[in-house]
């Protein structure tokens, strides 16, 4: 529709809408995330919850304690190898539409940590992430900051088309491989159809 | 606190047969430590919680080191006849430190307000002898750190009453704190790789063509 025409209807009291705009409008300002924590980070995210932050203002209040209600998984602190595993299956357990938001220099690298011998070098590896943090821990300003960047990635998702989100494609996987814990790692160590390890070149 | 020459020659009143030596700390925390033998450990550790003047009723930490085999190199002053003069010579005594794994337990007393005493003991080696006493029955503290002890450097506790690994997960082969441990090699990308990390990061170069 033709912008003009649009404005000017709205100035008589006539509001005219897509449906695409109407769909991702109401997805974007009502996403649950899912209540879990796994280091420090979480520390900030819960300050983003209350009242100083208030991520409320987001839509994002309701944190649900069952994967199944919630489209939001923020990995908000370290994941060692152990624990790997866990991650990748509560996120195979929420229901499509899903989002991901990794929370520090651990859930995108492995962070302080990244040498050691227990601790995933990037959730990254396992699930497509849709927004990374850096940050040791980020602030409560920049894990809303992501959650802006995210609203702003679904509103402009389109329903039909090559920029169709995920879930509407069926052919996209919405499950992923759960590592298996091996004699030395994790295995597989990655999942090579979600990450790649970026080529060296010096 | 008594000394801890006093405890030692206490604790060989108290416990027969229990050989415990001083082991001296060189460094600025002077912090000397007790060695004790593997069959009298828990006795002797029952000793220092139970006697009215020591009453170390609370272990703070356990810890695990690895010691592989090393040469060590003293330097020895000695007295040589050179020319017919008695003179000072320095020469180099090497001596082979054998492979053993090591516990480390920090005690403390809550009710008399002292500590720490350093408690050791030692593994007859670091391939299959690793076998300590577990002083968890003496102290509940030590039950996690004993397990975590067990977990990263491999030391069995015998009468530890849950001995599971802790930080790894069962089916897992290597002790990650061990000196001669290797990583799986997932290799990423670092900024300022150098020395271990650059030798890795060289491998993950492409070819040069
Ligand atoms: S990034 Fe920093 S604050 Fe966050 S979990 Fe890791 S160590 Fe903790």
């Amino acid at each position: 529709m033709d912008e003009g025409l649009k404005n000017e209807l709205q100035k008589q009291g006539v509001f005219t809408t897509t449906l695409e705009e109407i769909y991702n409008w109401g997805r974007r300002n009502s996403i649950w995330p899912l209540q879990f924590g796994l280091a420090c980070c979480a520390i900030e995210m819960i300050a983003t919850t209350m009242a100083r932050y208030d991520l409320a203002r987001f839509g994002a209040e309701v944190f649900r304690p069952s994967p199944r209600q919630a489209d939001l998984m923020i990995v908000a602190g370290t994941v060692t190898k152990k624990m790997a595993p866990q991650v990748v299956r509560l996120y195979n357990q929420m229901a499509e539409p899903k989002y991901v938001i990794a929370m520090g220099a651990c859930a995108i690298s492995g962070g302080p940590f990244k040498q050691g011998y227990n601790v995933l070098k990037g959730i990254d590896r396992f699930i497509p992430v849709d927004v990374h943090i850096p940050g040791c821990p980020p602030r409560p300003e920049a894990l809303i900051h992501a959650f802006m960047t995210l609203q702003r990635k679904i509103a402009e998702q389109e329903l039909i088309g090559a920029a169709q989100p995920r879930h509407l494609n069926p052919d996209a996987p919405s499950e992923f491989p759960v590592p298996q814990y091996g004699e030395h790692d994790l295995q597989p160590p990655n999942n090579p159809k979600v990450w790649r390890a970026p080529a060296l070149v010096r | 606190m008594e000394t801890l020459a006093q405890i030692k020659s206490r604790i060989e009143a108290a416990v027969p047969g229990a050989t415990v030596q001083i082991i001296s700390n060189d460094s600025p925390a002077a912090q000397n430590s007790l060695l004790v033998d593997r069959a009298h450990a828990v006795a002797v550790a029952q000793f220092l919680r139970d006697d009215a003047e020591l009453k170390f009723d609370y272990c703070s930490n356990v810890t695990g080191v690895d010691w592989p085999q090393a040469e060590l190199t003293e330097k020895i002053k000695i007295k040589k006849l050179v020319d017919g003069v008695e003179k000072e010579v320095e020469e180099v005594k090497k001596t082979i430190r054998p492979a053993y794994l090591e516990a480390v337990y920090h005690l403390y007393s809550m009710e008399k307000k002292h500590g720490p005493v350093i408690l050791r003991m030692r593994t007859e080696d670091r391939a299959e002898k690793t076998h300590l006493p577990s002083l968890t029955p003496v102290w509940r503290s030590c039950e996690f750190q004993e397990r975590e002890i067990f977990d990263l450097f491999g030391i069995t506790f015998d009468g530890h009453p849950d001995l599971r690994r802790i930080l790894m997960w069962e089916g897992y082969k290597d002790h990650p704190m061990r000196k001669d441990y290797v990583e799986p090699d997932d290799y990423e990308y670092e900024p300022t790789p150098h020395d271990e990390v650059l030798e890795k990061a060289k491998k993950h170069y492409p070819a040069a063509s």
